[in-house]
């Protein structure tokens, strides 16, 4: 499965997705809402996605892990709207023959999850917002800005 | 020939979800991008990666009739472990 959701992720739902009898271990990845950053109180965090987009990029991410390693099933849902503090936000699960092989798809989707699927986080403070990532000077340099860089003319 | 495009996160709260755009037959991405940076400034120095019919493109991918163009300002990220390179928080 391959979601975006508003609703709270069921995280039974998404194990029992990947369930597999071949399967000797499942991991899953949970982030959470956290209720610090960079020194500021959090008080909330709301989350945007381009929808259609964010559940193809996802499924192109679980296809490459099925490509990288044994996986025999693969789960990801990422929750949009307002996020409560330290509640899930994303879940990435594996079904994998052996731990070594879940444990690294795993980290390999949501790795690659936040680096390549458009998905936006606002944090919402006592006084005042911001969208994570979203400095727009020319100095900024994020990692996926070195690999595709836009049209500087 | 005309296109949609879409916004997302703080592009969308500056400029709106979505819009068409006129753009000349033949023309391509960049193309597309140079005459919205000319109506929003907010673009000139924005860091976006683009995307097209929901994949992403570069600048010299050719345009055509009714295509979605979606320009994605950097996605949530978050960082892998304590330490590593934050983004720069906007002020």
């Amino acid at each position: 499965m391959y979601v975006i959701t508003s609703d709270p992720i069921n995280l039974a739902a998404v194990m029992a997705d990947v369930a597999h009898p071949g399967a000797g271990g499942l991991a899953l990845f949970v982030g959470s809402t956290r209720n610090e950053n960079d020194g500021r109180q959090v008080e909330r965090l709301e989350y945007e996605a381009y929808g259609d987009m964010a559940t193809s990029e996802m499924a192109a991410i679980g296809a490459e892990m099925r490509r990288r390693w044994p996986v025999l099933g693969v789960a990801m849902v990422h929750r949009v709207g307002v996020v409560p503090i330290a509640e899930a936000s994303v879940a990435v699960a594996v079904a994998a023959p052996h731990r070594e092989e879940a444990f690294a798809a795993c980290r390999y989707g949501i790795d690659t999850l936040k680096a390549q699927v458009p998905i936006w986080k606002k944090e919402h403070y006592a006084d005042g917002s911001r969208w994570i990532g979203a400095c727009h000077a020319r100095h900024e340099h994020h990692a996926h800005d070195a690999r595709r860089d836009e049209d500087r003319g | 020939m005309t296109i949609r495009v879409l916004f997302f996160a703080y592009l969308r709260e500056r400029c709106g979800a979505e819009r068409l755009l006129t753009v000349p037959e033949g023309a391509s991405v960049g193309a597309a991008l140079r005459l919205l940076r000319e109506q929003y400034p907010v673009l000139a120095d924005a860091s976006l990666r683009v995307a097209l019919n929901r994949v992403y493109v570069d600048n010299t991918d050719p345009l055509h009739e009714n295509d979605e163009l979606a320009l994605i300002p950097p996605v949530s990220g978050g960082s892998p472990s304590a330490g590593t390179e934050q983004p720069t928080p906007c002020t």
